[in-house]
């Protein structure tokens, strides 16, 4: 198969390429470049788009004998990804950049742009399984590796796309395997560190970021009650379940400490209140995407309910419910925001994904 | 499968002759600076490089100044000049150049206009990327005697238009302004004269006529007061201090020679091809559009630039490598992301259409069947690329 291999110039992609190498495919590595000015980006250990990256990204291609490119994506990142990210947390919700970079960029933009010139398939070195069962149909597992396990992340790519993915790396046992992988093929990103936090956040400072893009914008925080017990700068800094850093000087009646309870966006309020009022039992879910073909119309089925990438998975019920999504939790989470992306599993098998719309007790 | 390369206006393979004199050389020691025998024997070497290429060049040979490349005599002319004139006349502030020259002639200009105050003023060009001496007058008639210097390129690297460097000199004569022409891209392909030119100083590149890659030259006129970019040993009249490289120097002075002397046969060779392969591009793809002038005396014999429309430059270029075909997406990189080309842009073109285009340039060893494998593969090339921009052709609906 002629295969693209997304090469971000870390470990992962870089054992990953060489996987598909090894299974005999016609491979060609591809780095994403997602800024126009390069150095915006996180460099070196920090992200997976500087300069410096890329360099990791065309060595790593070399040591495996495969062309490499560089293709600007820039221009689709910011306007999916980074506009969405500034549009969902100005409208008060959560989201996940993640999610929409492999909803909008990687299997979608990528896919289509390999599709185009001719490719079968995209490998990324994503921690997730696809099963391939007798009558063809593909399911998307988690990895082998709980703690790396990024289905959570791929679960809004859909069944189509999965057909054109590959994840090499879907069966490994662990990090420090494709470490040991990469050193002993040779490649020099076999000790980099793992990227984590939002790569055009440069300094990692996300308030700030918002701050800076969206202007701030002074309103009230006001308790369950609707007494106003503070002031904020910028309803986007905080999200719902948050405790940290709300500046109130007065404490709670109860004495007990108090959360974002909702961020309403359009009276630019914060509401706070005390943990119980966070209590979730009924989720619903919108922009569904069923992964699994074959779960029941309307008849809840049993599954397990997960609103973060590396959250618990909540034993709980899943029905669809036209295009919409609803999920019954046995037991309740606690401050999950609406933008966050809510995923069904059907033990280590992804039934499906939806952006979470509305939570209630 | 050998590649089909066709991205000699990057570099051109080094000519056999160059190649031979290079290893030969390599295997010698000694310091031109030296004062013994291994260090004069050198010494020797350089000098006769720098004769043989001041001669297939019409200069004098204490007019060239070695470099390490294209680049470096283009920062040791602009800055090199500014600086020198403006510490003579401090009213000489402007820098005149255009908005088509290559990177190394312009971001020496804009850099001195952010850190020493300069005025960089950049000339337009018509739709075929000849400077606009209309413009020039202008600017030479209001502001004589604030410009430091004037910098036209001779030809250009991405559309092959040759410059009126004649005209700008007469221009800038009457003013008694010093013009830099950066001859990278010409020497070699069209017939270059330092002293016939009129010009005060002229860079040179050893990789794009056969030499090889690290190896330059200014070539600057005798009484020209240059203040130099590096300081140490004092070689070079103290213009350019440095170790000499008497290898490279004399692998490049074989190559001009031979590049020189070959020139005439060898454009008529590359602008036969160059007008059959403009014809064939024409026909394979009828909506594709020739930038620059036409085949003739305006346009370097081996540059070969179109606007495919529609098309994303990156998944041509990347299409054409998968079949061996290499050519060049005809503009600037950064970290490998292509930018849309200044050059097309001052020609008054899209940013669409700039970052639609491919650059085919041929050198001393392309072949009938180079034209025939890019050709043979340009239809596919061309229908993926529209499929990336999630452009359909029209002719594909209708």
């Amino acid at each position: 198969m002629k295969v693209l291999a997304a090469l971000s110039g870390g470990v992962d992609s870089a054992v990953c390429a060489a996987r598909a190498v090894d299974a005999g495919h016609d491979v060609v590595g591809v780095h994403m470049a997602l800024s126009k000015n390069r150095d915006e980006f996180r460099s070196g250990s920090r992200g997976c788009c500087s300069i410096e990256d890329s360099h990791d990204a065309r060595r790593a291609a070399d040591i495996l004998g495969i062309p490499y490119y560089v293709w600007d994506l820039s221009d689709e990142f910011h306007d999916t990804v980074v506009t969405d990210f500034l549009s969902e947390y100005s409208q008060g919700r959560t989201p996940n950049p993640c999610v929409r970079c492999n909803e909008h960029i990687k299997f979608d933009t990528l896919l289509e742009r390999a599709d185009a010139l001719g490719f079968d398939a995209v490998a990324t070195g994503h921690y997730a399984r696809i099963d391939i069962r007798d009558d063809g149909t593909r399911e998307l597992h988690r990895a082998a590796d709980a703690q790396k396990d990024q289905s959570y992340v791929l679960a809004v790519m859909g069944p189509e796309k999965l057909a054109k993915a590959m994840f090499p790396l879907g069966s490994i046992a662990s990090k420090s395997e494709v470490r040991a992988e990469a050193a002993a093929r040779g490649l020099g990103v076999s000790n980099k560190p793992d990227s984590y936090d939002i790569c055009f956040v440069a300094d990692g400072d996300t308030k700030g970021f918002l701050e800076r893009a969206l202007g701030a914008s002074q309103g009230d925080i006001v308790d369950e009650t609707g007494e106003k017990v503070g002031e904020h700068s910028g309803a986007y800094s905080y999200t719902v379940g948050q405790r940290k850093g709300l500046g109130i000087g007065r404490p709670a009646q109860d004495g007990k400490p108090r959360y974002v309870t909702d961020v309403q966006t359009t009276t630019n309020t914060i509401v706070v209140g005390p943990e119980t009022l966070l209590t979730v039992y009924t989720l619903t879910g919108e922009d569904v995407v069923w992964m699994a073909p074959d779960v029941p119309a309307a008849e809840p089925t049993r599954c397990h309910a997960q609103v973060r990438a590396h959250g618990d998975a909540i034993p709980a019920s899943v029905a669809r419910d036209g295009d919409r999504m609803t999920v019954e939790l046995d037991e309740p989470m606690r401050g999950v925001a609406a933008g966050q992306s809510l995923v069904v599993y059907d033990g280590t098998r992804v039934l499906g994904q939806a952006t979470v719309a509305k939570r209630e007790l | 499968m050998s590649p089909h390369y066709l991205d000699h206006a990057a570099t051109t393979p080094m000519l056999e002759r160059a190649r031979e004199a290079y290893v030969e050389e390599l295997a010698r020691v000694g310091n031109p600076s030296a004062l013994h025998a291994s260090g004069r024997l050198a010494r020797s070497v350089v000098e006769d490089a720098r004769e043989r290429v001041a001669t297939a060049l019409g200069a004098h040979p204490t007019e060239v100044i070695w470099t390490s490349g294209g680049t470096e005599a283009d920062n040791l002319a602009l800055k090199g000049l500014y600086w020198a004139r403006h510490a003579a006349d401090p009213r000489r502030t402007r820098i005149v150049t255009t908005a088509i020259e290559h990177h190394a002639g312009l971001d020496p200009v804009h850099w001195l206009q952010a850190e020493h105050g300069a005025t960089a003023v950049l000339l337009p060009v018509d739709q075929e990327g000849r400077v606009d001496l209309a413009a020039l007058r202008a600017e030479v008639a209001e502001h004589g005697d604030q410009i430091a210097l004037i910098s036209v390129m001779w030809a250009n690297s991405e559309v092959g238009t040759i410059q009126p460097i004649r005209e700008v000199v007469d221009i800038a004569d009457e003013h008694g302004i010093p013009v830099h022409a950066d001859a990278v891209q010409a020497v070699g392909h069209v017939q270059v004269d330092f002293k016939a030119s009129g010009l005060t100083t002229m860079a040179i590149s050893a990789h794009k006529c056969g030499g090889p890659v690290g190896v330059g030259a200014l070539v600057a006129r005798r009484d020209l007061r240059i203040t130099p970019l590096t300081h140490g040993g004092g070689q070079e009249r103290k213009i350019r201090s440095g170790t000499l490289n008497a290898a490279g120097f004399h692998a490049a002075a074989v190559a001009v020679e031979q590049a020189v002397a070959d020139l005439e046969t060898e454009a008529e060779r590359l602008g036969t091809m160059q007008r059959e392969l403009i014809a064939r591009i024409g026909e394979a793809v009828p909506d594709a559009q020739l930038s620059g002038p036409q085949p003739g005396p305006g346009r370097l014999p081996g540059n070969v630039h179109f606007i495919f429309p529609g098309c994303a430059a990156e998944a041509m270029m990347f299409v054409l490598d998968s079949h061996g075909v290499e050519a060049s997406n005809g503009s600037a990189c950064t970290a490998g992301v292509a930018q849309p080309s200044h050059v097309l842009m001052a020609m008054g073109r899209s940013e669409r259409d700039a970052s639609s285009t491919m650059r085919f340039s041929l050198g001393h060893t392309t072949t009938q069947e180079d034209i025939e494998a890019l050709v043979a593969v340009l239809p596919e090339a061309v229908e993926r690329a529209r499929k990336v921009a999630g452009n359909v052709n029209q002719e594909m609906v209708g």
